[in-house]
């Protein structure tokens, strides 16, 4: 689950990590309001989306006054910011976050993640933090650094040093940039985080470090042990029909096209996605039926494609194994039609454990289909239909 | 012959008596995996499904002589039960489990690292011996002994080429899904090395996706070895949006790495033989086994 910034900052805040003055409003009074009650002159007010890419995309703006600020963070407010990471309609501005500005002598970078091939905790690190930091990592790699942490979280004050001053940390600010690395450290493993980013971690003209912005991504598998995020308003903003899907037992994502597609598997599901393209065809959604899943589950799966307008017809592609056995589709698929008032063209194409049975299953219910010989058929067919 | 698992592999299931351990112990006696007890603490000394239960996996292994064990356990609970068994010293450990927590496999990670254990999985599909072991939840309607080697991230699509494969006349000597979590078990790399000492594999099948870096290891090796047996490969997710996450955790990218077309580009310039989907894989296979 990714989080807002405000919530990840008050995370960070909570560990002793330093931060501009901020706060979240949700009017344009209340930011006014916020921004007479803090120190400073000069304030940003920051769209609060999940998605990257804000400031170039107009969601980050500075103001010079209080009244300024209200001014601002009314336009943003209600409005929707198009960035590379959103939808092309764009996110919904609910909230901003209104904080003192901060003047930058140097932007860092400094991130904690796991590494996937020595499946280790690692600090990343950057002189060259700040804006478009992905495309100058994705053109360069040699600009990030990595110390990879011990198990039990602890970095040696050499070790931090060393990494540190790699990265061009002034000496004076050594101390205190081994304290914001080892609170980062900690804050990953108390949250089981799988993503915690500063950028920039900005050192100010008057000399003293601070987080200007955080971004922070919580394991979903892990929130079952940790009570304390379920008020986070930033699970909230996850779709709810998507979210809806994953407690039936099923990955769902929404995409744009008009092919309704109903798989088992994360790589069936992606396989059928290129064949798709392929062919012309545009998904309008990706579906991954996971094992667990019971029929009356994969029905209701079912109903949400039903449910959707653009779909125009719906392209069953099942491979039976395991606990999912064609019939187990095939059985949802004829509740989810009982239950739905719209007709749609069906292609079926089962394959591996009861697919004959399935097939059988499918006249015996009277479900007008039409029956592809292979994927390939399969996708060709529907994308006929939805034509 | 096969890799990871052969006619002497005795199996325990850690978890057997939950809903998926009864279905899929028993799937497995019915293919013929000798099936030597199950782990269930404060059931040892009963029996589920006709084998004796164990308290813990260092009971289970001296009383059975068990040399591979299956891990049904349920997420919270997973990591801890794979713990066990590394410290059992179980020779093969296979984890189906989804959605273990990230940090717990970095648990996981650490106590296998120096162990006398390997281990497959989580998130995985298993390992399958076409016609001798199945340690797993894949289907097995289409599988053929032969001696083709298959390793993977994704089960349902596993079964689809193996399904084309068998259709094609080209059988396998094993399959193996290395499993769709970021932080795993054995890897394609290991997986590939694996296979090419296995005197009855002939050629390979690699079936990687979108995330993480895996495939473009594979591809190094591949290039640092120049291995006598051909890899035939196949990418799925070329056309997933790039920022919305898919299925599989391991297929969240950072800092941009993992789209397909890097890790087809890297494929094909290590000699694999690249398909475009399931159905043009046994044609690569059989025309890189005629030619070598």
């Amino acid at each position: 689950m990714n989080l807002y910034e405000f919530e990840a900052k008050e995370i960070l805040a909570q560990y002793g990590i330093p931060l501009p003055d901020g706060r979240v409003a949700q009017s344009a009074a209340e930011a006014e309001a916020v921004a007479k009650a803090m120190p400073g002159h000069k304030f940003a007010v920051k769209a609060q989306i999940m998605a990257g890419g804000r400031g170039l995309a107009g969601g980050i703006q500075m103001a010079a006054t209080p009244s300024q600020v209200g001014t601002i963070a009314g336009k943003l407010l209600g409005s929707r910011l198009t960035t590379p990471q959103t939808r092309p309609e764009g996110d919904l501005v609910e909230r901003v976050y209104v904080e003192t500005a901060v003047e930058s002598e140097k932007d860092f970078f400094l991130a904690v993640l796991v590494d996937q091939a020595t499946a280790m905790i690692n600090v990343l690190g950057s002189a060259a933090g700040g804006v478009d930091f992905e495309d100058r990592v994705a053109k360069d790699s040699t600009i990030v650094s990595a110390l990879p942490v011990r198990l039990g979280g602890q970095i040696a004050d050499a070790d931090a040093d060393a990494f540190l001053s790699g990265i061009g940390f002034p000496a004076a600010h050594l101390a205190q940039g081994r304290d914001i690395m080892r609170a980062m450290v900690k804050v990953f493993v108390n949250a089981d985080a799988t993503l915690i980013e500063i950028n920039p971690l900005t050192l100010t003209k008057d000399g003293t470090l601070c987080a200007v912005d955080a971004k922070m991504t919580l394991d979903n598998n892990s929130l079952f042990r940790h009570p304390e995020f379920t008020g986070l308003q930033s699970s909230a903003a996850v779709d709810e029909v998507e979210m809806q899907a994953q407690k039936d037992e099923i990955n769902l994502v929404r995409l744009d096209g008009n092919i309704g597609v109903v798989v088992n598997g994360a790589g069936l599901a992606l396989a059928t996605q290129d064949m798709l393209a392929d062919a012309g065809g545009k998904a309008a959604n990706f579906m991954d039926i996971r094992t667990t899943a019971t029929s009356l589950q994969v029905a209701r799966g079912i109903g949400i494609l039903l449910a959707d307008p653009k779909v125009k017809v719906i392209l069953v592609n099942v491979h039976g194994g395991g606990m999912t056995p064609c019939d187990t589709v095939v059985e949802a698929l004829a509740l989810a039609l009982a239950w739905s008032k719209r007709k749609l063209p069906l292609v079926i194409r089962l394959a591996g454990q009861n697919a004959e049975y399935a097939l059988d299953m499918l006249n015996n219910r009277m479900v007008a289909h039409h029956r592809a010989d292979g994927i390939k058929d399969a996708v060709a067919r529907a994308i006929k239909l939805a034509a | 012959m096969s890799i990871l698992v052969d006619a002497n592999t005795r199996l325990i299931v850690q978890g057997m008596t939950g809903r998926s351990g009864t279905f899929y112990a028993d799937q497995a006696m019915t293919y013929g995996t000798d099936v030597a007890g199950g782990v269930r603490p404060g059931k040892g000394g009963k029996r589920h499904l006709g084998k004796p239960l164990f308290n813990t996996v260092a009971d289970a292994v001296r009383e059975t002589g068990a040399n591979a064990s299956l891990v049904l356990v349920p997420a919270h609970n997973a990591a801890a039960a794979i713990i066990e068994a590394i410290e059992a010293e179980v020779p093969l450990i296979v984890c189906v489990t989804e959605r273990i927590p990230v940090l717990d496999m970095v648990r996981v990670k650490a106590a296998l690292k120096g162990s006398k254990s390997e281990m497959v999985g989580a998130n995985s599909q298993g390992v399958l011996a076409p016609g001798v072991c199945k340690i797993g939840v894949m289907s097995t309607t289409d599988a053929k002994p032969g001696p083709i080697g298959i390793v993977s991230r994704s089960a349902s699509l596993t079964s689809e080429v193996v399904a084309s494969m068998s259709k094609a006349g080209l059988g396998q000597s094993t399959t193996i899904g290395i499993g769709g979590d970021p932080v795993h078990g054995v890897g394609f790399v290991r997986c590939l090395e694996l296979f090419m000492d296995d005197p009855d594999t002939t050629g390979v099948v690699l079936v990687g996706e979108i995330g993480g870096a895996e495939e473009e290891e594979a591809a190094a090796w591949l290039k640092a070895r120049k291995s006598a047996k051909p890899v035939a490969a196949l990418v799925v997710g070329r056309h997933a949006p790039a920022q919305r996450r898919m299925g599989h955790a391991g297929t969240l990218s950072v800092f941009g790495s993992g789209n397909a077309n890097s890790k087809i580009a890297a494929l094909k310039a290590a000699g694999a033989r690249v398909a475009s989907g399931v159905d043009d894989l046994p044609g690569l296979m059989a025309e890189a086994l005629g030619r070598h």
